[in-house]
């Protein structure tokens, strides 16, 4: 089978914009989630989220600098959050096709858990108290999720795979291990793979509020609500960004003298089969995607040295995750390292498999594993594991796993390793 | 009426992010200002409601350049 290893990294998260920013940000221990601005959030019942900042400055989006102002207007924030962190990654990566065959050779495969929701939510109102005739020719593919990899590979002339991935909160994960198998599979040499969120909106934020999934208790503090493993958390928090990484057929990738950041070893999938939202009590689908991700790699329990959790800082899925973790790793839970980045960023939806897996693989870079913010009083279930409460550490990270379930039922994990 | 003419060549310059010296009368909006038949569809919108006029299908496929919407407003607009 072919190897296919990560040559770029992009990313637009509430921590900023660029990978750099945003692991110097990640392991210096600060918070993106703040108080809703943008809409009104007084009615909502979670007034916190995880905004992309806006503006000028250092790490700031500038929607200016990927797109003109003409073009925004065809295209909702999902897919602008897509094209930015794809130009990230595609420079980074220093890929640049010269001929017709490099570009039939280059693909995209980005999704979205949700896609154009504001927009959605906007061209109603206007239907509503304006007729037909006055929707805009754009709102359809404003909105369409596959719209985010058309745009980047329009942009981009890249005439291979065209895809996207939906599995809700999956999805990043899901189009990063879906794209290297195209890889594998010889139907590419290099994709462009990644997710894409932008659902905080007034439609998006009272809709996951009826589901009594967000958190509602740290309105005034928006810094604490993010909290996984945490005895205080009572749900997650909103976030929105992308994440894109370019993925390379191993010898492709020497031949033209590419960084290497990790190779992809592993890739599991399932399902539960139980419920719309709620994770199965026992943990089987996550236990059974975590343990498919390491038979692919051909890895035991005992190589991986970190775990980027789903970990979404809801009272019932950290408690199941974790138990799911201890049982696959056993013994060799003494020496992992396991965090949730959401406890930084909030839960990036369609864009979190694919913002944590380069958090991951940055992680085995630097040698350093990011930490859960807000650990203050771990639930007696973390007893005895190192969850990284609050700081950063230094450690090796010869391969980690990223956890990524989603509604559904939908489970993937994906493994980097490094690569030497 | 070289206010409509104003109105209208401004409308273009800011749906299709052109120059301004490029919206001239004869221009096209596809040949000349780069326009597909989705931003001429949303051009037409913006007349309609820059002018308050309807502007009937059929009517809409007949304005391909800035004088067509020119002339159509100035015979249909309300004075």
């Amino acid at each position: 089978m072919r190897r296919v290893v990560v040559t770029g990294l992009g990313m637009v998260t509430p921590l900023g914009v660029g990978h750099t920013l945003n692991w110097e940000r990640l392991i210096s221990a600060t918070s993106g989630i703040r108080g809703i601005t943008g809409f009104d959030a007084s009615d909502l019942a979670s007034k916190v989220a995880g905004q992309v900042p806006r503006g000028t400055g250092e790490g700031d989006f500038d929607a200016d600098t990927f797109v003109s102002p003409k073009d925004q207007r065809k295209m909702d924030d999902f897919i602008l959050f897509a094209i930015a962190a794809a130009q990230e990654a595609i420079k980074d990566s220093g890929w640049i096709p010269q001929t017709d065959e490099e570009r039939e050779r280059t693909g995209v495969m980005v999704g979205s858990g949700i896609g154009g929701l504001p927009g959605i939510a906007d061209g109603a109102v206007t239907l509503n108290e304006k007729g037909p005739r006055r929707l805009s020719p754009f709102f359809i593919p404003a909105c369409l999720i596959n719209l985010a990899s058309g745009h980047i590979s329009i942009q981009h002339g890249f005439k291979g795979p065209n895809h996207a991935v939906v599995t809700a909160c999956s999805t990043g994960a899901h189009a990063i291990g879906d794209a290297a198998r195209l890889i594998m599979w010889d139907d590419a040499d290099v994709m462009v793979a990644g997710g894409t969120e932008a659902a905080v909106s007034r439609l998006g934020v009272g809709g996951f509020a009826a589901m009594r999934a967000l958190s509602t208790g740290f309105n005034d503090t928006p810094e604490k609500a993010s909290r996984p493993y945490d005895k205080d958390r009572d749900g997650f928090v909103i976030g929105e960004g992308a994440g894109v990484v370019v993925l390379e057929e191993l010898e492709h990738a020497k031949r033209r003298g590419a960084t290497i950041y990790a190779e992809v070893v592993g890739y599991g999938m399932s399902g539960d089969a139980h419920h719309i939202s709620a994770p199965a009590e026992d943990g089987n689908g996550g236990f059974r995607a975590m343990k498919a991700a390491l038979k692919r790699a051909g890895l035991n329990p005992s190589d991986i040295d970190y775990v980027n959790a789903h970990g979404t800082s809801t009272p019932l899925g950290d408690e199941i995750e974790l138990g799911a973790v201890k049982r696959l790793f056993g013994d060799a839970m003494d020496n992992l390292a396991m965090s949730s980045t959401k406890s930084a960023i909030g839960h990036l939806l369609g864009a979190a498999g694919a913002v944590e897996a380069i958090y991951s693989i940055k992680a085995i870079n630097h040698g350093i594993v990011p930490p859960t913010l807000n650990l203050e009083n771990p639930s007696e279930s973390c007893l005895g594991v190192n969850l990284v409460p609050k700081v950063a550490q230094e450690r090796r990270v010869r391969a980690a796993l990223s956890n990524s379930f989603g509604f559904g039922g939908t489970n993937a994990s994906l493994v980097f390793k490094e690569f030497a | 009426m070289s206010d409509i003419a104003e109105r209208v060549k401004k409308i273009v310059v800011d749906h299709l992010g052109v120059e301004e010296s490029k919206v001239v009368e004869n221009a096209s909006f596809i040949d000349d200002l780069g326009a597909d038949s989705l931003d001429t569809v949303e051009l037409v919108m913006a007349f309609e409601e820059e002018f308050g006029v309807e502007i009937p299908d059929d009517a809409a496929e007949k304005i391909l350049s800035v004088k067509d919407a020119i002339d159509f407003i100035k015979a249909n607009a309300a004075a």
